[in-house]
């Protein structure tokens, strides 16, 4: 009990932080996702296969290689002077892009083929078929499997602690190291990605419910 | 769908367009790769002497050990959590309350909390009580590492056993009563083995992530594949640095195709799966759901919520790959629940 009254300040630092991180690199990988679906489903073969790569890439890395990468790789090969918190961003949001992608591949796929056919009939483009028509249909097959890929992100992001960004697993490993009994660090830890996990299937589901249509 | 449908087959105009876009497109990725290739070697990583240090028995020596050490945290914890899996789901579906109720718990609390707290709490938990724990006192990271992997795989796999036990159809359990089989006997010569065979490719596909996880072992100074190359780049300098760039892209390699054999394995079983006209239908080999509650979202069979968005008369089938795309990832949605094809035999 006293662990959390004792140190309620870093505790609720530490949930901010792993709050904040999964927003951003959540923003960041939703972006890069869609990007490359696209490019994945595009009439161009470069990008089909950049998109490809790019998901074989992301997905079959364990993410503290990419933690690696982001600290000791990329700030002495391309740009050096990046914040611990820029780094976490990208390896976060790199990695989950390539699940993010491959939902929304996967949601385009169910989007009925007519849709699409009468796009076209009525002379539209790629670009245009894509944003207009296919996309916003896909959202709804989509929203389910991306609340699984933000709860995971969540949980993801506690690796960005073990690499001294202030977040959640942070104050753990602090308070863990200050000889408080793990047990009890354990369980507040627990409770506030409880806490965020649930807030975000409870958004999704409200989500769901709010965008779903009788097809 | 299969993507050409979002565009016609070019004409005259639009195939001129198509090859500018695809010179454009080449010229760009190329850029990428080019641009990348420049500045590694202006930062010295091309340097042969760099590279040459994989010619060092030493060097290969660790990493082998690596590797190996790795894949013995992998075996372990992959058997183990199959096992905590097949016991947990059965105990999720027992019949008395409170063993369900303790399951379920469990199963919620340590599928929600992210593995790295799990690993380190026990790891912590180990270290402090070192002496009195005997073969785990002395090797207290691996122990953490392979524990902690065992608990959260183990809940993963139970929840998505428990989605193939719910998949079977009533009808055969009714039946199997009806015979006079008894609980154990229904649930181990009729629900499990045709759950495992239903479910195998999402159960593979949650091995690869058992694999990817090992190597967060890195954090808690378990000499995995990650931790041991890591060490053994601080160690080497080569033309004055480290050759951490170098060997980071090594062990990419080494782990990509560890992760691809394995997740190419699930995708041969769900191809085969699909093949087969008996027994109910094969799951995709996705990673099953995180979400608290998602796997469990509604009571029942997992099939007709997970069958509702696919298009009327468009099966997921396999054929749909994009052209391209590279065989290792099949038509799977990450964290799709359960696979779309569930429950609709």
């Amino acid at each position: 009990m006293n662990v959390l009254l004792d140190h309620l300040p870093e505790f609720r630092e530490g949930f901010i932080g792993t709050v904040l991180l999964t927003l951003a690199s959540g923003l960041l990988a939703m972006v890069l996702g869609v990007v490359i679906a696209g490019f994945r489903v595009s009439p161009v073969p470069p990008l089909r296969f950049f998109g490809a790569a790019w998901v074989t890439l992301f997905r079959n890395t364990p993410l503290t290689l990419l933690f690696l990468v982001a600290w000791f790789v990329v700030p002495v090969i391309f740009a050096p002077g990046l914040n611990p918190w820029t780094k976490a961003l990208l390896a976060l949001g790199f990695y989950t892009s390539a699940f993010v992608c491959e939902a929304v591949r996967s949601g385009i796929n169910t989007v009925p083929l007519g849709q699409a056919e009468a796009a076209r009939s009525i002379g539209m483009t790629f670009f245009q078929t894509l944003r207009l028509i296919v996309l916003p249909q896909a959202t709804r097959t989509v929203i389910p499997p991306l609340s699984s890929i933000f709860i995971a992100l969540t949980k993801n992001s506690a690796i960005a602690g073990a690499f001294s960004v202030t977040e959640l697993f942070g104050v753990q490993k602090l308070l863990s190291d200050k000889g408080f009994a793990i047990a009890w660090i354990f369980l507040w830890v627990a409770l506030g990605y409880l806490v965020i996990t649930f807030t975000i299937s409870g958004l999704f589901r409200l989500l769901e419910r709010r965008m779903g249509v009788a097809r | 769908m299969s993507s050409s449908v979002l565009y016609d087959a070019p004409g005259p105009k639009a195939r001129v367009r198509n090859v500018v876009y695809t010179v454009v497109g080449s010229a760009a990725v190329l850029g990428l790769i080019v641009f990348a290739i420049y500045r590694l070697n202006i930062k010295g990583v091309l340097e042969p002497e760099v590279w040459d240090i994989f010619n060092n028995a030493g060097v290969r020596a660790n990493i082998r050990d690596g590797v190996l050490s790795t894949l013995k945290v992998f075996a372990l914890a992959g058997v183990l959590s199959l096992v905590l899996g097949l016991l947990l789901a059965v105990a999720r579906l027992s019949d008395h309350k409170p063993v369900s109720w303790l399951a379920t718990g469990f199963i919620e609390l340590f599928r929600a909390v992210p593995l790295l707290i799990t690993i380190y709490a026990l790891w912590v938990l180990f270290l402090s009580y070192k002496d009195d724990l005997g073969v785990v006192g002395d090797n207290t990271a691996f122990w953490a590492l392979v524990i902690g992997l065992t608990v959260y795989n183990g809940c993963v796999q139970a929840e998505v056993l428990r989605a193939g036990i719910n998949a079977v159809p009533r009808g055969q359990v009714e039946a199997a009563y009806a015979l006079g089989l008894r609980k154990t006997q229904v649930m181990t010569m009729l629900l499990v083995p045709q759950a495992v065979r239903s479910m195998l490719p999402t159960m593979i596909s949650q091995l690869v992530v058992t694999l990817k996880d090992t190597s967060l072992g890195y954090i808690i100074t378990y000499a995995e594949l990650l931790y041991a190359a890591r060490t053994m780049a601080n160690n080497i300098i080569v033309n004055g640095e480290n050759p951490i760039t170098a060997v980071v892209i090594v062990v990419g390699a080494i782990y990509i195709l560890l992760c691809l054999a394995l997740s190419s394995l699930a995708t041969w079983i769900e191809r085969r799966g699909r093949r087969a006209k008996t027994g109910i239908a094969v799951a995709a080999a996705a990673e099953p759901a995180e979400a608290p509650g998602v796997l469990d979202a509604t009571e029942g069979p997992l099939g007709p919520v997970a069958a509702a968005p696919e298009a009327p008369g468009e099966p997921a089938a396999p054929a749909d790959e994009v052209p391209g795309s590279s065989a290792a990832d099949g038509p799977d949605a990450p964290g799709e629940p359960g696979g779309p094809d569930l429950g609709k035999s």
